[in-house]
């Protein structure tokens, strides 16, 4: 059924359909709306099986989704920014305690100083914790990556909490029409959720060990190994999901015109979209230049990047995100993926604190890559100058 | 009687196990425990050297609370709320200082959760540093007794007052030393809906200075002194309180622990054992100990 | 042998039970049997769990100590109502000093 909705919206019918026992909610700008229309959902009885709190803080939130996922709970919450990070605690355990939570991280930037806009700053904190991301693109992206995310997280050979990335605002606030997935589509992809291993009185275990140095690196092993097995998971996961629904988002990364590009635009995000209409425009002009859209972050596509990559004699990265004291992640996760191959390499940090990105800017950063203008490495897009004062 | 242990690897003559074996106990091991880190934790959740024959989860220090919450939903989601009760087993510094935010939200939705908070007065885990719960005049390693200095200065938080005032509907203290008391209360928790805290005064031998033997004696002590008052509160209202018959000085609880012995001989001391001393009164007043 | 690495650290319950603690302590308890009442005061305060009063073969209840888990911290010494354990210091720390 087609409607045009919000963003907002789109997840929270999506998770709806996803038939989750238990949602903490707790509000933060500018994902308080996907909770706040799962609030009035529970409120009408749409939720079936489902309890729903507001937690006392993000943490609170976090850590309830631990002892509700421990006890056999399928379980969800949204966040972002300082939500994320002040329960990046509970995540990265949860990740170590092996337990599929599923939340969606509306991207918005890091205090200080304060901003409620877009960038990626927040997800990036969390590369290294132990969860699955990805990225989407459009609201429709997001709305059909809900299911993934449940199936993939909850696959016995997975058990990962799952991270689904989209731009706040940018995303959340827009309308667009969207292909509202319905219930029995749904049913036949996502079957209840059947832990491997729960809490019950029947056969009492104990979760959340600790563990000495004669265990403890063993563990972390067996985490790599899941997020390695995830990849397998994942894509047929993204292949079986688009022949339900005849839509087709690609895999880990989608490359457009790759194949004889001299320079390849790679994004993540919703500006994939914009990075595209203009890569488009100067395909037209008989410019060989290509897209990589990076989908999913972790586990990242490493193997598909380098793939992807291997002809090209210039690569730019759009970053929405700092490594203070280095430069941008993305490009650092894409030179590592490509490291003996020898191109040249350029990135860019653009709309930062949600500041928009015009079209021009992306034309003037891809020319001036293509024709040599600036130097390689990590730049800032458009930034105003300004002196550095006390008072 | 077998829901903890043998084998952990808690200090000879430790409150808290005692504390814990006669909560499972009275329970009869119908139950979720949920751990935060610390002592009890420690001592009986290592990796394949678990002492607990009850459904446990460990998560961090201060979530206990909160995950415990998440268990009651998950009961309540997936229709198994008579499978058993939901506990949890969190010490004071858990409790009153790093897991106070989680607490007061679990308190506030009033989910159905026992929260037993094993009152060893510091961070014992961690060598003995003071918590909200330490006591005045007590030498911890980050109140210690110095020139300057008879230990600690403040005051023990009132997480009692502090539990009855989010309106659930059972609060009471309880003491290792009476475990008769201590069972009747888990039990009477476990029948009332909502959310119970219990605080179970529970000595360390390692921290507080004493012996295996004095353990009982020590907590024993402490309720004779008026220091540790043994009472309960149903929906707000002192419903119970164990009387004292002869009512002993602090001295007679002070001088048998390491961590009070330096009141004897500090310059300061005479002053904090007169202050000890009028807590005890004013406790003694409060609840009306004195037959 | 393949060390086995549980999902997310789930142990197995009563797995503890390996670690002997009965070599720690310095003392062992006795229990005058005549004395004891099995009042089972010893059995709920024990921390080890390793205090239990079991039926023996002529009908009479008794406090019998698990020595294989017993730290000797005397809490079963010390409550005691009727004074019928008694804390003996175990053979290898009786030392003579020359």
């Amino acid at each position: 059924m087609e409607k045009v909705v919000r963003g907002f919206y789109s997840i929270a019918h999506s998770v709806k359909l996803c038939k989750p026992n238990v949602i903490a909610a707790y509000p933060i700008t500018p994902q308080t709306e996907i909770v706040e229309n799962l609030a009035e959902m529970y409120a009408n009885g749409e939720l079936g099986d489902c309890e729903y709190v507001t937690a006392e803080s993000e943490f609170g939130a976090a850590s309830i989704l631990v002892g509700a996922s421990a006890a056999g709970a399928r379980t969800f919450t949204a966040t972002c920014s300082q939500g994320l990070i002040l329960m990046s605690e509970v995540l990265i355990n949860a990740a170590g305690m092996r337990l599929p939570i599923v939340l969606v991280n509306t991207n918005r930037a890091l205090s200080a100083p304060l901003s409620i806009w877009n960038d990626h700053q927040d997800s990036m904190v969390l590369r290294d914790g132990g969860l699955m991301q990805i990225h989407v693109e459009t609201n429709q992206e997001a709305h059909d990556m809900v299911p993934v995310a449940f199936k993939v997280a909850e696959d016995h050979k997975v058990m990962l909490p799952f991270m689904i990335n989209m731009d706040g605002y940018k995303l959340t606030h827009a309308y667009e029409p969207i292909d509202l997935l319905e219930q029995e589509m749904v049913d036949t992809f996502l079957p209840p959720y059947n832990p491997p291993v729960y809490m019950t009185t029947k056969d009492p275990l104990t979760f959340g060990s600790y563990a000495p140095p004669q265990y403890y690196a063993e563990f972390r092993v067996a985490l790599q190994n899941a997020m390695e097995r995830a990849r397998k998971v994942l894509e047929k996961a993204y292949k079986e999901w688009a022949e339900i629904t005849g839509r087709d988002w690609g895999g880990h990364i989608v490359a457009e015109g790759v194949e004889d590009a001299d320079l390849v635009a790679i994004s993540m995000g919703s500006l994939t979209g914009m990075v595209r209409d203009v890569i488009s425009e100067l395909r037209n002009q008989g410019k060989k230049v290509g897209l990589l859209k990076i989908r999913t972050f972790r586990p990242f596509p490493a193997k598909e990047v380098r793939g992807a990559l291997k002809d090209a004699e210039k690569i730019l990265v759009f970053e929405r995100a700092v490594s203070f004291g280095h430069g941008g992640p993305v490009g650092m996760e894409v030179k590592s993926a490509c490291f003996g191959l020898t191109p040249e390499f350029y990135s860019f940090a653009v709309g930062l604190g949600g500041r928009d990105v015009p079209r021009e800017e992306i034309v003037r950063i891809i020319s001036d890559v293509y024709y040599g203008k600036v130097d390689q490495g990590f730049h800032f897009g458009t930034v105003k100058p300004f002196e550095e004062v006390i008072v | 009687m077998n829901y903890f242990g043998p084998g952990h690897g808690a200090c000879p003559g430790c409150g808290l196990t005692i504390a814990t074996r006669n909560v499972l106990e009275a329970l009869e091991g119908k139950c979720f425990v949920a751990n935060s880190t610390g002592c009890l934790e420690i001592v009986s959740s290592q990796y394949e050297r678990s002492a607990w024959g009850v459904p446990y989860i460990h998560s961090l220090f201060e979530n206990a609370g909160a995950v415990a919450a998440g268990i009651d939903l998950a009961l309540k989601a997936l229709k198994r709320k008579g499978e058993g009760k939901v506990v949890v087993f969190a010490g004071d510094g858990a409790t009153a200082d790093i897991g106070i935010g989680t607490l007061s939200g679990m308190f506030d939705r009033n989910h159905d959760v026992i929260y037993i908070c094993l009152d060893n007065e510091a961070y014992q885990n961690t060598g003995n540093q003071q918590s909200g719960l330490t006591p005045l005049g007590s030498n911890t390693t980050t109140t210690p007794v110095g020139e300057l200095f008879p230990g600690k200065m403040g005051r023990k938080k009132d997480m009692v007052s502090i539990a009855v005032a989010h309106g659930i509907p059972y609060v009471a203290t309880a003491s290792v030393a009476f475990h008769a008391d201590l069972r009747r209360k888990v039990k009477k928790a476990a029948e009332i809906e909502g959310a119970k805290y219990i605080q179970i005064h529970s000595p360390c031998v390692t921290g507080w200075g004493i012996d295996g033997k004095q353990t009982i004696l020590s907590a024993k002590l402490a309720y004779e002194t008026a220091l540790y008052p043994i009472v309960e509160y149903e929906n707000g209202e002192l419903t119970r309180v164990r009387k004292i018959k002869e009512r002993k000085p602090v001295e007679e609880y002070l001088k048998i622990q390491r961590r009070f012995r330096h009141l004897f001989k500090h310059p300061k001391g005479k002053e904090i054992i007169s202050m000890l001393q009028k807590i005890a009164d004013e406790n003694a007043a409060k609840f009306n100990l004195d037959v | 042998m393949v060390m086995k690495i549980t999902l997310g650290g789930i142990s197995k319950p009563h797995s503890s039970k390996t670690m002997k603690t009965g070599d720690w302590g310095t003392e062992y308890p006795v229990v005058d049997e005549e004395k004891c009442t099995a009042c089972k005061t010893c059995e709920y305060l024990c921390p080890d769990a390793c205090i239990v009063v079991v039926e023996k073969e002529d009908e009479k209840k008794v406090a019998v100590p698990d020595y294989e888990y017993c730290k000797g911290c005397g809490v079963c010494f010390s409550v005691c109502p009727v004074d019928a354990i008694k804390m003996e210091l175990k053979d290898i720390y009786k030392l003579e000093v020359c």
